[in-house]
């Protein structure tokens, strides 16, 4: 201990410490500070850029998925869509079809009435001419076989009596 | 012959400016073939190595004439002794000649490193004068501090130039710093207050690191192991956990919280003297490890110079080689165990309550 303290030397510790001290402050204004600032700055870039590389990838999942999304819908859409073009079509041919049904019916019962109204009519006519006739002949035969008027009419009356109408 | 080597001398001072002179003494005998005489001159060489020194002592050569030649860097003496007295240190000529300064006269003791004041005829007085000379130590704590600041300012600046990245040889270093943010000083004081103390902690590890490595090359320094730095180093981990104590701290060794009274007056002075002990140790554990390793080191290398056969050399080559190594383990490991410890202590200066 004694030899020790013979050999601590105030001047080596007096500048020792002043040099230290200088040191110390000159080392951290123009080495450690700008060095670990630097080192901090760097890892903080890294961390950010780490994040963000992070980021660009859940994005990119994200759109990717949003993607799928859209197309799964538009394929639904799609499918409706011809699904319903089928349904007008075939409701379109069907209403097509029973209208035309309705049509061809009326078309044909106007045309029976038609032709039942005509033959009605041509029957009555048939009948006034048959009638014309049946006179003319009549009046005719008459005037030959018949001389008096009485019999004629007998004979007339009777022969009318039996024609019937078909 | 003699010509030539100063010619040569004089080209090195130009070169490295450095003062080479002869000195007019006889020379001790270093490389006598007797043991003994090897034995003493080897045991001083270490012990005055292991001191601080006035002069950065490189190597020296001896002239035909059995004169020293010394190859060295003079350092400034500053004395303090009723005013400054200031003269370089190649004046004191190893302790051989009395410098005479503003009236006064001083002597080099060279066995203790220490600079005496003495009568005109050179004999002791026992005064010493306060000496605030830029020693050898003091000078590489200089010189390792211009490295240092060049160095990790080299380094910030290739942040800035390189685009937040490192790039030189400070890239070297970033790993380093980073290991002392994430596994030293965030641990050990917490994600909230660390900032406060990385300029210190990185500061000191570089410093003793450096300084630890520097002792192990053949400049011979030995700055770590003394003990007058180390105190300096650990009084400033001291102040610096004292100072930014919180109440919880204190708290902690004046009245341990959830202990028995009893045992909180017992607990108080022990507390109190622990405060004391954790930066001592640090100081002794510092100089002790370097110390020894370059003691150990030395003697190793000092033995192959005793022994006179091939065996005894060799062996004693190989064992100073491991330590060597283990050497430089030891100035990393020595580095890291302050910088951890320094910043444990500062971790319980600001712990928050929550246990």
């Amino acid at each position: 201990m004694e030899k020790l303290l013979s050999e601590f030397s105030i001047g080596l510790f007096f500048w020792q410490t002043i040099i230290f001290i200088f040191l110390i402050l000159l080392l951290k204004k123009y080495a450690w500070k700008p060095i670990l600032d630097a080192v901090n700055e760097r890892e903080q870039g890294i961390k950010n850029a780490l994040l963000s590389a992070e980021k660009a990838r859940e994005e990119m999942a994200s759109l990717q998925s949003d993607n799928e999304e859209t197309l799964k819908k538009a394929r639904l859409e799609r499918d409706g869509l011809l699904k319903e073009a089928r349904e007008i079509k075939q409701k379109l041919i069907d209403d097509a079809k029973n209208e035309a049904n309705v049509e061809a019916k009326k078309i044909i019962i106007q045309a029976q009435e038609t032709i039942e109204s005509e033959k009605n009519a041509a029957i009555i006519d048939l009948k006034n001419q048959v009638a014309d006739l049946s006179v003319e002949i009549a009046e005719k035969v008459l005037k030959e076989k018949l001389s008096d008027d009485k019999s004629q009419m007998s004979l007339v009356k009777e022969l009318v009596k039996d024609v019937t109408l078909k | 012959m003699k010509n030539i080597k100063y010619s040569t001398s004089i080209l090195f001072s130009l070169i490295f400016g450095l003062s080479i002179y002869a000195s007019s003494s006889e020379s001790i005998s270093i490389d006598k073939p007797e043991s003994k005489a090897n034995k003493t001159s080897i045991k001083e060489y270490i012990t005055h190595h292991l001191k601080d020194n006035h002069s950065y002592f490189l190597t020296y050569w001896k002239d035909k004439t059995g004169k020293k030649v010394y190859l060295e860097l003079p350092l400034p003496v500053i004395l303090y002794d009723n005013g400054l007295h200031i003269f370089m240190s190649s004046k004191l000529k190893h302790g051989k000649a009395i410098v005479e300064s503003k009236g006064n006269f001083y002597k080099l003791n060279y066995d203790e490193s220490k600079i005496y004041k003495t009568d005109k005829e050179g004999a002791f007085i026992n005064q010493v004068p306060l000496d605030f000379s830029i020693t050898k130590n003091i000078a590489t704590i200089i010189l390792v501090a211009i490295l240092m600041f060049f160095l990790f300012r080299g380094l910030a600046n290739s942040f800035q130039t390189n685009k937040g990245i490192s790039s030189g040889l400070g890239r070297f270093f970033e790993p380093i710093i980073l290991y002392i943010r994430d596994e030293i000083a965030i641990p050990n004081i917490g994600e909230k207050k660390y900032k406060n103390y990385m300029s210190f902690l990185l500061t000191v590890f570089f410093f003793v690191w450096f300084l630890n490595m520097l002792g192990l090359t053949p400049l011979g320094v030995n700055v770590t192991g003394n003990i007058a730095v180390t105190f300096s180093l650990a009084l400033l981990t001291f102040l610096i956990t004292n100072l930014t104590a919180n109440k919880n701290y204190w708290g902690h060794i004046f009245w341990m919280p959830g202990v028995p009274v009893l045992i909180k007056i017992v607990l108080a002075p022990i507390e109190l003297l622990g405060v004391f002990i954790k930066p001592f140790s640090l100081l002794i554990r510092l100089y002790a490890n370097i110390q020894a390793g370059h003691i150990v080191l030395y003697s190793l290398i000092g033995l192959m110079f005793i022994f006179n056969n091939m065996i005894g050399q060799s062996l004693s080559f190989v064992l100073a080689f491991f330590i060597s190594i283990i050497e430089i383990l030891v100035a990393l490991l020595q580095a890291y165990i302050f910088t951890m410890l320094s910043a444990l202590y500062f971790g319980f200066a600001v712990a928050e309550e929550d246990h």
